[in-house]
């Protein structure tokens, strides 16, 4: 695995609970690994169940084996404050900087700037070394911006290329490129099996592909277990009623007469079977489509009793057992 | 804690309203606002308004059937709906990158709207830097009501990293252009850097210095350049700004707020509801999406799961039965084993003639009969295998059932924080569908749904 993990993935499909698991999998047996948020959602925090993160490196989560997962919240503001301050010892400048909106403009609107210090302050703690000159974290994993952006995002160079020119800016811009052009990194997309995360996923590799940023796997997350098969789901196209009445109470579920409770459970529960038919269809078709853009694809399970810290832990053990490590 | 605690967001009174002028969908990616903002424009016309859909990244499908996948930032009728009661259904997708050229040209003259245009800072300033899309958004909305065409818009908000984006964003791109910052960087450029430098202070200059090091000199020369040529215009986007502002809080503008019965969805719903109540902006209701229903809710998923597991025992011992006397032993306490019955099922399909007593829920049409031989393969007793079938389907079924219960109790537990906290917000419900909605009639039915306000059966 690359050092840099990026995870995007279209909104809703949980890309920061797949990028949590797989900073969980990669810590397991003794690794230390960083997560890292840039949108500023304190979504990490949540999922982890702990207060809101500050901008500082913070031991979140233990590893199986002893691992541990440190998080960190980037806020562009205190990065580009903390930029100034390391490279021109300008805080006092700083200061003054953002009283007149100058920190403002360059963190939210000037054209990829905000950008270039979210991803540089990532790439640093990639390439971060500890006095023995090891390096301080064993892997990196962000939890980026989603799918439509994560091309422009990356692609720092380019953005800031046309504007920034020289100055440090533009250094900076290069030797995150240079980082994230590597084979240091690999970018993840988190889909679902439904159409417009499918077709978003599709897209967007296209985008990093034609960007020459490097694509690593499809994450399926939230796959619904197959509860009946195919000869099951055409068995249920016509099975009489009353033979599943009657197999519904031979189950203990009440009388198979007309009006019994057993017989009354049929029609929802074709229903039912109905509706998982007409997903079941979908889904292979977004698989297959997944299928034909040829990267690694792991899938991960629905938790049904919904996403908690143990459900975390369940997801990480999955990506291990799917070969993440 | 039953629907009926909570208020019910009634949508047709609210949609058929002629003071009812903007309606604005807004919650976090992932939920459906798109479709929602679509439907809710289609029933509106359909129940005989002039409607206006001012969508910002819909899919491509739902685009194309709405003939708006060619993006050029106008409005187009939208055909194939029902406008017997003389309503009109437009929709538009918006273009940001147009909507701010559109800006530029309608302030400036030739020349200098084209020195705009050209200037790289403001190539990459309108092609989507953070704020601008909300901006444009909100531009657009402003631009479509004081045209005064329509009896209606609905608005879809973009897909934001949070939901208050597009309440926020205009705001700071707004103060940011005719801020303190702008007019530090045009000094210079105003003055030509001459004799009028001296009026500049130290701090001031100090200033721009540390800002070019920053940047790079070139960037601050783009930028001086750009905020130089847009100079006229810059009151302007202050004041449009908060034009926008007072309109969405306006006595015509109803926020509706959707979300999914999710965590995540439902927590930034009651976030923005409360910054709502805190900007004075009105706000009609919560449209849940995506909610699940069971027309067989009195069957607890234990039970169900229990019920399969006794399924499957009798399966194991079916199928050792079976080896001993063929076949005979079923079903106990029962005249018709399910295994006659499933053969009769089987000789149903093969006759492609289902008789009245077996009910089949399907039409019969084209039913592949002929093909149907997987279910058989590799089995050396074609016979039995429907008995054993029946059952494993009738397991699945109730595993389905079991899975289904599970995800009813999760949403209801979401759904029912969210209305603990907020017992004022009027909520309609709206069934998930197995698929995506992608054309006009799955529209119509996202909007029967909304309108019917109470969900699917057994969800509450």
């Amino acid at each position: 695995m690359s050092r840099l993990q990026v995870v995007s993935g279209k909104g809703g499909t949980g890309k920061t609970t797949v990028a949590a698991a797989l900073a969980l999998a990669l810590a397991t047996e003794g690794k230390r690994t960083l997560l890292v948020e840039v949108e500023g959602r304190q979504g990490i925090a949540q999922l982890f169940e702990t207060e809101a993160l500050p901008y500082e490196e913070r031991k979140i989560a233990v590893a199986p084996g002893g691992g541990e997962v440190y998080a960190l919240a980037i806020d562009p503001e205190l990065a580009l404050l903390d930029y100034l301050q390391m490279f021109y010892k300008m805080g006092g400048a700083g200061r003054a900087l953002k009283k007149l909106g100058a920190i403002d403009f360059a963190t939210t609107i000037a054209p990829g700037l905000r950008d270039v210090l979210l991803t540089g302050k990532a790439c640093e703690a990639v390439r971060r070394k500890d006095k023995r000159g090891r390096f301080v974290y064993d892997y990196v994993v962000m939890d980026a911006p989603p799918t439509g952006r994560i091309t422009r995002f990356l692609n720092v160079n380019d953005e800031v290329a046309g504007l920034a020119k020289i100055g440090p800016i533009h250094n900076q811009a290069q030797a995150v490129m240079r980082v994230i052009k590597s084979p240091e990194t690999e970018v993840h997309l988190v889909t679902l099996l439904e159409e417009m995360p499918v077709q978003e996923t599709a897209d967007g590799i296209g985008e990093l592909r034609a960007a020459q940023l490097p694509v690593g796997r499809i994450m399926v997350n939230m796959v619904r277990p197959a509860l009946l098969d195919e000869a099951s789901l055409e068995l249920a196209q016509s099975v009489p009623r009353t033979a599943l009445a009657k197999t519904l109470s031979s189950a203990g579920l009440g009388g198979a007469r007309r009006g019994g409770l057993a017989e009354r459970l049929v029609g929802p529960l074709l229903e039912q079977a109905e509706e998982y038919a007409e997903r079941y269809a979908l889904e292979r078709d977004q698989r297959a489509v997944l299928a034909e853009l040829g990267l690694p694809l792991h899938e991960l399970p629905l938790l049904t009793e919904g996403m908690d810290l143990a459900g975390l832990y369940r997801l990480s053990t999955e990506l291990r057992k799917q070969g993440i490590s | 804690m039953t629907l009926d605690a909570v208020r019910t967001l009634d949508v047709d009174p609210l949609l058929d309203d002629p003071k009812t002028r903007i309606v604005v969908c807004c919650g976090s990616g992932g939920v459906g606002k798109t479709t929602t903002a679509a439907a809710l424009g289609l029933r509106a016309a359909e129940r005989g308004r002039k409607v206006v859909v001012l969508t910002i990244d819909p899919a491509r499908r739902l685009a194309q059937s709405m003939g708006i996948d060619s993006l050029d930032n106008t409005p187009r009728q939208v055909k194939g709906i029902d406008e017997s009661a003389g309503g009109e259904l437009h929709a538009m997708m918006l273009d940001m990158k147009r909507t701010f050229d559109e800006i530029v040209e309608a302030h400036a003259n030739g020349d200098r709207a084209r020195q705009i245009l050209e200037n790289p800072f403001y190539q990459s300033l309108s092609a989507g830097f953070a704020g601008t899309q909300e901006y444009m958004a909100m531009e657009k909305l402003g631009q479509l009501r004081s045209r005064d065409q329509w009896d209606l818009i609905v608005v879809d908000t973009p897909p934001s990293r949070s939901a208050l984006d597009f309440l926020d964003a205009p705001k700071r791109l707004g103060s940011f252009l005719d801020g303190k910052l702008i007019r530090v960087l045009m000094a210079p450029a105003k003055m030509g850097g001459r004799a009028g430098m001296k009026f500049l202070n130290v701090g001031m200059s100090m200033m721009t210095g540390a800002l070019g090091k920053l940047l790079g000199g070139q960037l601050l020369q783009d930028v001086q350049t750009f905020v130089a040529a847009m100079d006229t215009m810059f009151g302007g986007f202050r004041t449009r700004a908060d034009a926008t502002y007072r309109l969405l809080q306006a006595p015509g503008t109803a926020f509706l707020v959707v979300a999914a019965p999710e965590r995540d969805a439902l927590r930034e719903a009651a976030y923005f509801v409360e910054r709502l109540a805190a900007e004075d902006m009105p706000l009609a209701g919560l449209v849940l999406n995506r909610v699940h229903g069971s027309g067989a809710a009195r069957l607890s998923a234990e039970r169900a799961l229990a019920a399969a597991e006794n399924l499957d025992a009798e399966n194991l011992d079916e199928s050792r039965i079976v080896d001993q006397d063929g076949g005979k032993a079923g079903v106990r306490n029962s005249p018709e084993t399910p295994a006659d019955s499933a053969k009769s099922a089987a000789s149903d399909r093969s006759s492609h003639n289902p008789g009245p007593s077996a009910g089949s829920e399907s039409p019969d049409e084209g039913s592949p009969a002929s093909d149907r031989t997987d279910g058989n393969d590799g089995t050396n007793r074609p016979a039995e295998q429907p008995a054993e079938q029946l059952t494993t389907l009738t397991g699945g079924l109730l595993r389905l059932h079991a899975e289904r219960m599970q995800l009813l109790a999760r949403e209801q537990r979401t759904r029912d924080r969210f209305t603990a906290l907020h017992p004022e917000v009027a909520v309609t419900e709206v069934a998930a569908l197995p698929g995506d909605v992608h054309d006009i009639a799955g529209l119509r039915a996202i909007g029967d749904r909304l309108a019917a306000g109470e969900g699917p059966t057994g969800a509450a």
